[in-house]
Parts: structure tokens; C-alpha cells; sequence
């Protein structure tokens, strides 16, 4: 590891798309020969541990990381699937359907159970609850929520506390944002009253878990909705500052996925990436992980986890998504 | 066996391809009936609301259309066949409400379902088409012919096995049934009792028949011979007897001639017959070759003893020579009969007051040696001499038949082995028999 170059690299003078990444990374040893591409929505520091234990056991390849957004990955990996040897991100449904659409590449090598996979093609290599985080600050001497109607009631019961407090993902722009809403609405009525109630609350809508992590700590908001667990678990202040609630109701558990492009240059380096990262991820293993492990069906939570099969595609269609925004923007957008 | 092989084997393959094709067709209805539902589920949530279709997605339509084989989905939503949502280039042209096409890269089967929603002012016409990929297909109807095959190759196998069974039971049965007659010794004409198949039940009694018949007609014929010697002998001695006695009446040197000439053609004869129901008797006897453990060397003392007295009236001495035990297997009779005529014509040829020397030798093979001290074959006819009725120049003066030496060769050969004449340089016929 000591050899290892991390480069942080900031294109601000440079002209371009590279511009407009969230980060951008190399990982290398001296001798790498190939370069992987992947474009991810996945945080830099939560990826980092592993790309640098793949990069120090396989020195041939080495790796730029590019971050964005869920939403952007997709159309950006739509316009140029040259451009990234492998795509890695937490909207299963976009990536369902670049999989289905024919972006990915069959990988033959890669030994993963079926249920984590489709068609050798798009690979799931997390399991993350979506949870509601709480600052204990705004809680304290009340009982914490640990139901969606228990937050509604929570959030009914304080108005002058949480007025413009609230946060959720704005599912106009977060893929994974409209993921977990669309879940959600299929599993339950109650959504769309917590919506409503968000709404009514003046609810602050976020791009990204990051940001909304962030305000979260700093006070600016007291209970984001659909939070990414792993997230608000990666900060390290988190132990004193949040409480993160897995709803007992109807947890919703997405897979975070990764595929090769059809139209990669390096296959066989992509395709070791991949094996390396489900086999990470999987296996048990000493080594402290930074993102969530990939938890086996066996233990239960196999209900909750969204699967890897068409229905994903049902929300993405034109129609669908217009009639789901509408009534999303109604409830939530009150003024 | 090989028509039934063939035969089997087109049937095999008859059975995989009706079972294969059955297969394809039962599948690809079960595709297509559930692309259908999955269009109609589409097709059902639609509704017109001012004018605007809403088509609310059921999940279901997806969630049905999930395969083991992770197949791909395409969908196309139309309105009055302008795209309202879906994949583009899914296209349907008419006709058929099923049909096969190529889309991105994998084979796919669709289909399409349409609707006419009516609002307040308009009608309008709602299609929708969807497609799947064929892998889950493909992959039962691998499976279905590989389990297909497996069949037809265990019905194959099965029934190959079958018709060997089949066919080596008779066929064995045959075989044995074979062994058994080949087996058999020449006299052993007793009918087959062992068991058999019902199938050979009628081939094993004609053939039980047909040995009976045969047993029959060869007991016969020996009786026959025996009888035919008899018949003809005995009435021959009677009738030299009577011309022995007249001869001793008749006093007129010219009506004595005649008698005597009487008896010698009596006494030739009564050689012809004999010899000729020997030959007749041997000929038979070679046929049905009967052979016994014996010793050549106790069968020539044996013969030598009784011929004693009449080469004694030629005072001639009858030496029996050679190894002191030559065992055999062969038909003492026959064998007997030969040397006997040697010794016959050794005594008919050659002089009085000599010898006749027998010599048996058993190695490398058995045989028989007659000499005497006559002036042996007459040289120019020695090769023919043992045709039938042929006799040589120097035989003028004796009664003969012509038979013996073709009876004598006819045993060697029946036994496997040969006869030999030849003259000795110091003079003297010797003839060999070899087994
Ligand atoms: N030992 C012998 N010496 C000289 N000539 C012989 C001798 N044996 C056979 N022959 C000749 O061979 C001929 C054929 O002999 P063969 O025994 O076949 O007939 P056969 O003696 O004339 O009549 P038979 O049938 O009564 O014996 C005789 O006629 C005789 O000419
Ligand atoms: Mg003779």
C-alpha cells in the first residue's frame, strides 16, 4: 500500500464534461498497463479501502473513479458507454434498465448467486436499508419514532420544531430518491400521508444523502426521510449526533449494482474488478468494510430487499413517472 | 438383428423429434399466453380523462413477465400509432398478434394488444406491444430435448437389448440343438429328448421323425446284405456239392471236362457274390465309419490264426512281424476284411512251400505290410490294379473277382489312410495299408 499513488485530481482548468464530476480519482501502482473507468454514485471514501486492496493485488490495472449523481450517471453512461469500463450505482432500477437495454456486458467468469445478479450482467454487491435519521437533539425527552406513523405523529404533534426541519431526497433529480419513494408508495398509503405531512412542514428536498447528512449534523434539519443508513453511519461524529431508525413498518433494503459496458476496452480487467468486489462484499471477511456488506438471503431480510427483475421497470416508464411526480410534487410542494 | 437395430433406431428418432416438436409448441404457448396477459394487465389500466390517456403501469404486467433465465423486457405504449412511452423501436407490424423478431441484439418473441378508449368527444385507439427475449425458452426446450434425447436413446438401447435377447435365446437354442446333433455318433440315431422352446417344438420333432425313418431303412439294408449273402451262397454250395458228386459218376473224359469246368464257373461265381456283398457290406460300414479302441498287431495274430489251415494245405507259413503293439481306433471288421484279402492274394499268387510275411508297424503311422515270394504285380498294370473287377495278366489261372485289392484300398481310405503295391527287388508282391 505504500506504493500506491493516490491522485486526487481537480480538472478546474481544464476544459470539458470532466468538470462537472463530484470527485474524481486514480488509483495506481507503478506498473499498471490498463485503466478501468467506472463511473459511480458512490461516495470516494467509502469506495476507496476497496479499489486500494483490488489496485494492490492486481498492479496491472489501475483505476479512475468518477462520482456523480444517480440521475446523471445514467443519462452520462447513455450518451457515451465507451467512455466507463464499469458502472456502479445505488438506482437499481437505472441500472436494471441499462441492463436490459443492452448496455452491459455478460460476464461469464463471475461466480455470484442468481439472486444477486441479472442475466451475468448487472451484479449486486450491497444490502442498504433506506432508514430515517433523527438529530437526538430535536428528540430529546420524546420517544424516538420507530413506525412512519409514528414519525407522521411525531412530526404532527411538534409542528414549531420541525417546520422547514425536514428533509428527504428530492426525487425529481436523486435516481436513488425515486427509488426508494416509489418502493415505498407501492408498499404502503402511508407514504404518501408522510409526504403530505413533509409537505406541510415545508420539507427540504436534497440531492444526495451527503448533503443532507450534512445538515443533518450541523442542525439545519432535525429527521431526514430515506437516508442512506451506510451514509449516516460513515460520518464519524454520528454516534453522539443521530439516531437512524430502520422503519419497523416496511423496510426497504436496495442492492447497490454494478455492470461492465458493452463497450468496454478492457473486459477482462473489468470482469477481475467485478469478481474481486462481489467476492469483497460476499464473503465473510476480517477486513473492516466501509461500504455494507451484500447480506445473504438466508437471514430474513430477503422481503424487504428490492429484487433485480423487471418490475423494476414499471416506475421508469414516461407515463408512470409523470403521473408519480405529479402526485409527488402535490403532496410535497404545498406553496 | 440389424433390421430390427435400424428399426429401432428410427423409431428413436421418430419419438424425439414428435416429443421435441410437441415440446417447442407447448412452450412457446406458454410465452405467448403470458405476454398476453401481460399486454392486457397494460392494456386494462388505461383510462381517457379529459381527452388525455392515462395509463397507469400495473406492476403485475412486469412482475409476470420474470423469468429464471433473466429475460429481457421491451415494451412500446401507442396512441392511435403515435409512441406515447416505452421502447421506441419495438415496432409491430400487423397480421399475426404473435410473431418472432430481432431486437437489440437478442431473438424476441412479441405481441400486440390494442383497445379503443372512448372519452367525452373522442375516440382513440390505445396499442400495446410487448416483447421478451427467448432464453427461459430456449433454456427449457434445451432441457426438454436433452431429456427427449436420453429417451430416445433409452428406448433405443432398450430395445436393441430386446432383440439380442430375443435372437440369442433361439439363436443359442439353435446353437445347441446344433452341438448336440453334430455330437452324436454315426449309429446314435435316437431322437432328441431334451427340452426346447415351444417355437422349436415342431423342428426338433420332424427332425426326431425323419431319424426314426432313417434308423429304420439302414437297419433294413444291413439285414438286407446279410440276407442277400445268404441267399445267394447257399444254394450256390448246394448246387457245387451236386456237381462234385456227379463229377465222381461221370466216367466220359469229355462230359468230366465239362463238370469240372462246371464248378470252377460255380466256384466263381460264389467268389463274385461273396466278394461283391463284402464290398457292398464295406461300402456301407465306411459310411457310417464305427470306430473302436483295438490293437493291430492281436487283430493280424488273430486273422493269421484262423487262415492257418488253408495256407497249411499250400504248406505255406504265415509270419506275423513287426512292433508288438500297435493300438488303434478303427473298425475291426473292415480292417480284418482288407488284410484278409492280402493275405488271400499273397496265397493265390504266390508260390506253395514259401512264406507270407505281416508286418505291422505303428509309427509314424499304423500299417499294415503283406509280402510274399511269388513273382509279383505284373508291372505294366500295377497302377490300375485296384480299380473295381480289374485283375492282372497273371490271374488267367485263378478264380478271382477283380474286388479284393478295391476293398482293401476302400478300408484304408475310409480310416484316412491309403494302399500301396509294389514289387520287391528280390522279388515278391508287397502291399501296404496305411491308416
Ligand atoms: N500277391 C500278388 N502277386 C501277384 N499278383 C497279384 C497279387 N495280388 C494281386 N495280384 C494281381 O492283382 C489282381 C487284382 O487282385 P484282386 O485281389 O483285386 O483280384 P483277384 O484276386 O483277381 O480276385 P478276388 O476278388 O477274388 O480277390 C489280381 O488279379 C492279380 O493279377
Ligand atoms: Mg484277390
Amino acid at each position: 500500500m505504500r506504493n500506491l499513488i493516490v491522485l486526487a485530481l481537480v480538472f478546474l482548468c481544464h476544459a470539458g464534461w470532466a468538470q462537472d464530476w463530484e470527485d474524481q480519482q486514480i488509483f495506481k501502482e507503478a506498473q499498471a498497463t490498463a485503466t478501468l473507468r467506472i463511473i459511480s454514485s458512490t461516495d470516494t471514501d467509502l469506495f476507496a479501502p476497496l479499489i486500494e486492496a483490488f489496485v494492490s493485488r492486481n498492479p496491472d490495472i489501475a483505476i479512475e473513479y468518477l462520482v456523480t449523481g444517480t440521475a446523471d450517471l445514467d443519462r452520462r453512461f447513455r450518451r457515451t458507454p465507451d467512455a466507463f469500463d464499469i458502472a456502479i450505482s445505488s438506482a437499481m432500477d437505472l441500472q436494471f434498465r441499462l441492463t436490459n437495454d443492452g448496455y452491459a456486458l455478460e460476464l461469464d467468469g463471475v461466480s455470484h448467486p442468481a439472486w444477486a445478479q441479472w442475466r451475468r450482467s448487472l451484479f449486486a454487491f450491497t444490502s442498504e436499508p433506506a432508514a430515517i435519521v433523527i438529530n437526538r437533539a430535536a428528540f430529546d425527552g420524546q420517544p424516538i419514532p420507530q413506525t412512519r406513523q409514528e414519525l407522521i405523529e411525531a412530526l404532527r404533534a411538534r409542528p414549531e420544531v420541525f417546520r422547514g426541519r425536514v428533509g428527504t431526497y428530492d426525487v425529481r433529480q436523486s435516481g436513488l430518491g425515486y427509488l426508494f419513494a416509489t418502493q415505498d408508495a407501492r408498499a404502503s398509503e402511508t407514504f404518501w400521508r408522510l409526504m403530505e405531512v413533509m409537505g406541510g412542514l415545508d420539507a427540504r428536498l436534497y440531492c444526495c444523502s451527503g448533503d443532507m447528512i450534512d445538515d443533518l449534523t450541523n442542525g439545519t434539519i432535525a429527521v431526514a426521510y430515506n437516508v442512506l443508513g451506510s451514509y449516516a453511519e460513515a460520518r464519524a461524529e454520528s454516534q453522539d449526533v443521530f439516531e437512524i431508525i430502520l422503519p419497523s413498518d416496511f423496510p426497504t433494503t436496495m442492492m447497490r449494482t454494478a455492470l461492465v459496458s458493452k463497450e468496454t476496452g478492457e473486459p477482462e480487467a473489468a470482469q477481475r474488478f467485478i469478481q474481486f468486489l462481489v467476492t469483497y462484499q460476499f464473503e465473510p471477511t476480517d477486513v473492516t468494510r466501509t461500504l455494507p456488506p451484500l447480506h445473504d438471503r438466508e437471514n430474513g431480510t430477503e422481503r424487504a430487499t428490492i429484487a433485480l427483475e423487471p418490475t423494476l421497470m414499471t416506475f421508469l416508464d414516461a407515463l408512470k413517472r409523470d403521473k408519480f411526480l405529479t402526485e409527488w410534487e402535490n403532496a410535497l410542494i404545498q406553496n | 438383428m440389424l433390421t430390427l437395430i435400424g428399426g429401432a433406431a428410427v423409431l428413436a428418432l421418430l419419438l424425439f423429434f414428435t416429443v421435441r416438436n410437441y415440446a417447442v409448441q407447448v412452450a412457446q404457448q406458454g410465452q405467448d399466453s403470458i405476454l398476453e396477459a401481460s399486454a392486457k394487465s397494460m392494456l386494462d389500466a388505461a383510462t381517457i380523462r379529459d381527452g388525455v390517456v392515462e395509463l397507469d403501469l400495473p406492476y403485475s404486467a412486469f412482475s409476470i413477465l420474470s423469468t429464471a433465465a433473466d429475460d429481457r423486457v421491451f415494451y412500446a405504449i401507442l396512441q392511435d400509432g403515435n409512441f406515447l412511452s416505452g421502447y421506441e423501436d419495438l415496432t409491430f407490424s400487423d397480421s399475426q398478434t404473435f410473431q418472432s423478431d430481432y431486437i437489440r441484439g437478442s431473438g424476441v418473441r412479441k405481441i400486440s394488444a390494442s383497445r379503443t378508449l372512448i372519452g367525452a368527444n373522442r375516440r382513440t385507439e390505445l396499442q400495446i406491444v410487448v416483447a421478451q427475449t427467448k432464453d427461459a425458452l430456449s433454456e427449457t426446450l434445451d432441457r426438454i430435448s436433452r431429456n427427449t434425447a436420453l429417451l430416445g436413446i433409452g428406448f433405443f438401447v432398450l430395445a436393441v437389448a430386446l432383440s439380442f435377447w430375443a435372437t440369442s435365446t433361439t439363436i443359442g437354442q439353435l446353437g445347441k440343438l446344433t452341438t448336440s446333433v453334430t455330437r452324436r455318433g454315426p449309429q446314435d440315431l435316437s431322437p432328441f429328448a431334451k427340452p426346447v422352446p415351444r417355437e422349436m417344438v415342431p423342428l426338433v420333432s420332424s427332425l426326431n421323425s425323419l431319424m426314426g425313418r432313417l434308423d429304420q431303412s439302414l437297419s433294413q439294408s444291413e439285414d438286407f446284405i446279410a440276407e442277400a449273402a445268404h441267399r445267394v451262397r447257399t444254394p450256390l454250395a448246394t448246387v457245387r456239392s451236386y456237381a462234385e458228386a456227379t463229377l465222381q459218376r461221370v466216367d466220359k473224359e469229355e462230359n468230366r471236362e465239362a463238370m469240372r469246368s462246371m464248378v470252377k464257373a460255380i466256384d466263381e461265381s460264389s467268389r463274385a457274390a461273396g466278394q461283391l456283398l463284402d464290398h457292398a457290406m464295406i461300402t456301407f460300414r465306411a459310411d457310417h465309419l464305427e470306430r473302436d479302441e483295438i490293437d493291430l498287431v492281436d487283430l493280424v495274430t488273430d486273422l493269421v490264426q484262423r487262415m492257418t489251415p488253408i495256407a497249411e494245405m499250400k504248406d505255406l507259413s504265415l509270419k506275423v512281424l513287426g512292433v508288438p503293439r500297435a493300438p488303434y481306433s478303427g473298425d475291426p471288421v473292415l480292417i480284418q476284411n482288407a488284410v484278409r484279402n492280402l493275405i488271400d492274394n499273397a496265397m493265390k499268387y504266390g508260390p506253395a512251400e514259401s512264406s507270407i510275411e505281416i508286418t505291422v508297424s505303428a509309427n509314424p503311422r499304423p500299417r499294415i505290410t503283406v509280402c510274399d515270394h511269388g513273382s509279383g504285380f505284373p508291372s505294366s498294370e500295377i497302377g490300375t490294379l485296384t480299380t473295381r473287377f480289374q485283375r492282372g495278366a497273371n490271374a488267367k489261372d485263378t478264380i478271382g473277382s477283380g474286388l479284393g485289392l478295391t476293398i482293401a484300398q476302400d478300408v484304408a481310405m475310409a480310416h484316412g489312410g491309403g494302399i500301396e503295391l509294389e514289387n520287391q527287388p528280390e522279388g515278391g508282391a508287397c502291399v501296404t495299408l496305411s491308416f
